[in-house]
């Protein structure tokens, strides 16, 4: 644990001193703040039209729901934005090592390939989840001026939370698999591309197929969190999926070192 | 403190070491020397638990280091030949960063940075970020890492590579002031270090060890043939016939000559000393005798010789 711990906070101080982190958060922050402005934008328009439609018929005007009609989609996009640069956090964690002769201080101290590779993932998790933080500013905004609904919104962020820390095991892997952060990028990127088409293909697919396609992508089983719906079954398949990319992970570094490769 | 025993490692079908053995004493210095691709790496590798080996074993302060590998770990220090060092970080984090990765107790934490940074002199860069230090003071703050959980062992691949001569000079002090308290490994290619800080070494050549010895022995032991350079006053011909007819005498080879002064260099048998029966053989004629003595190997020619013959020869 101590060791560990060791390892989770040379990473976080290593996020906070390196620029693509900050990078990272400025996009992240720019972007998740330009989708919440457009659906603010729309969400205006259809409260407005609910307004008119219930002038026209003499009617009290129908509540538009403000978790149902702006904050599910925006957290539905911060997922998404979430995949594109989740990559750029993870690209560093061993590749950089490698590639600084770190790997060797590491693998020659006290310290078991567990302990590093959950330190590092932890490190990017929690990094994430600043991240995270940060957008709670879109919804504090939210609360001021409407009435939304708290726990749904923290269902979703837990979804947030599980989805990222999807991308980020993959990540990890990938930044496992070379010395080259560019390499590590681009086919952390590529997989996550993919990923997230898998979810559009389920739309494109006979019944059978869809079923087995949005099972698959992680995206698809973040809708319910953002209902404010905890399902076991999501959960059981994020907590495995990120157990997987972290065990291969482990793998990948544990079998590096019996191949003498760096 | 470390035993070595047939050590074999391979990379695929390569082999890269082969039945590599050795034994160390506790405080001893030992260099590790060896033309660059010889296998001096990849056997600190295994030895610092980087890398287990095909076969053989190896013993740290009486643990394995494949099976008890944790607690090798604690004891060695090791300096790959690139310092292990996060460019990002301040000097002064790094270390406390390796002190707990290495498991010093958050008590003397604090006391043995100081204590390292304080024998290594970087103390004076201590809030310094590493990658804007000079190459000579990051790889003192490997050194420093390598250090900073007192190990018994400290394994240094290449520790002076890229310093400058005065560099080369404080590392050099430096290693040899921590013998004694600590085992020391020490690779390297360059000879005269070996010679200037090592007690013993061990020459290493396509992966196999081709002789080991303490340095006098090994500078001596290749004299096998004693060689003798002389240096006459007198003509080339009759002089080179006399000090041939010598007996003893192998080889007589004349390497200079100058001014009616000729140089030579003889071989003569093993445990033989035949410089009076020199002395004479030119006195006797009345050519001048200018020079006479013994010519020692120089660990350079023990190296070159072992490492360019074929198959090398065995200690």
């Amino acid at each position: 644990m101590k060791n560990f711990l060791a390892i989770l906070e040379r990473e976080l101080k290593s996020y906070f001193l390196s620029p693509v982190a900050y990078v990272v958060l400025g996009f992240f922050i720019v972007a998740t703040g330009l989708f919440f402005y457009n659906i603010i934008n729309w969400f205006d328009r259809i409260s407005m039209q609910s307004m008119m439609m219930a002038q026209q018929y003499r009617q009290a005007p129908q509540p538009v729901n403000v978790n149902m009609m702006a904050i599910r989609p925006l957290l539905h996009n911060i997922a998404i934005i979430g995949l594109f640069l989740m990559p750029g956090l993870t690209m560093r964690l061993f590749a950089e090592e490698k590639r600084q002769g770190t790997m060797e201080l590491l693998a020659t101290s006290p310290l078991t390939n567990w302990q590093i590779t959950l330190g590092k993932f932890a490190s990017a998790l929690v990094f994430y989840l600043v991240m995270l933080l940060a957008t709670g500013v879109f919804v504090g905004l939210l609360f001021f001026f409407g009435n939304p609904e708290l726990m749904p919104i923290l269902s979703g962020y837990l979804g947030l939370l599980l989805v990222g820390g999807c991308f980020i095991s993959l990540g990890l892997l990938f930044s496992a698999f070379t010395e080259n952060q560019i390499i590590a990028f681009v086919s952390a990127f590529a997989v996550n591309v993919s990923i997230l088409a898998l979810g559009w293909l389920a739309n494109f697919s006979g019944p059978t197929l869809a079923q087995f396609f949005s099972s698959i992508s992680p995206i698809e089983h973040f809708d319910d969190f953002s209902k404010g719906i905890i399902d076991t079954k999501h959960l059981i398949y994020y907590l495995s999926f990120m157990f997987g990319g972290i065990f291969l992970t482990y793998v990948t570094v544990e079998s590096a070192r019996w191949r003498g490769a760096r | 403190m470390i035993q070595v025993q047939n050590l074999t490692r391979y990379y695929g079908r390569t082999p890269a070491i082969q039945e590599v053995s050795f034994e160390m004493e506790k405080g001893e210095i030992l260099g590790f020397l060896g033309p660059n691709a010889a296998g001096k790496t990849t056997t600190m590798r295994i030895l610092t638990c980087y890398m287990p080996a095909t076969s053989g074993t190896a013993k740290v302060a009486g643990y394995d280091v494949f099976t008890q590998s944790m607690e090798v770990r604690k004891r060695i220090g090791y300096l790959p030949e690139q310092p292990p060092v996060y460019m990002d970080m301040s000097v002064k984090s790094y270390l406390s960063f390796v002190a707990k990765i290495k498991g010093v107790d958050g008590r003397d934490r604090k006391s043995r940075i100081n204590e390292v940074m304080e024998k290594t002199a970087i103390a004076d860069v201590q809030d310094r970020v590493i990658r804007k230090l000079s190459k000579g003071y990051k790889q003192r703050v490997g050194l420093a890492q390598a250090l900073v959980h007192n190990p018994d062992v400290l394994v240094l691949d290449e520790p002076t590579i890229g310093l400058d001569p005065n560099q080369i000079k404080e590392v050099r002090g430096l290693i040899k002031s921590l013998a004694g308290n600590h085992t020391i490994i020490l690779s390297t290619h360059i000879l005269p270090e070996v010679e200037m800080t090592c007690d013993r070494a061990v020459i290493i050549n396509r992966g196999r060890v081709v002789a080991q010895d303490t340095i006098a022995n090994m500078t001596q032991r290749k004299r096998g043939a004693e060689r003798l350079v002389v240096q006459v006053d007198g003509p080339n011909a009759p002089v080179r016939d006399k000090l041939s007819s010598v007996s003893g005498v192998k080889k007589v080879k004349r390497d200079d000559a100058a001014d009616g002064i000729n140089r030579y260099e003889i071989e003569c048998e093993p445990g033989r000393d035949v410089r009076r029966e020199l002395a004479q053989a030119v006195v006797q004629n009345g050519w001048g005798l200018l020079e006479l003595r013994a010519k020692d190997f120089t660990l350079e020619e023990v190296f070159l010789n072992l490492t360019t013959e074929e198959g090398g020869v065995a200690a």
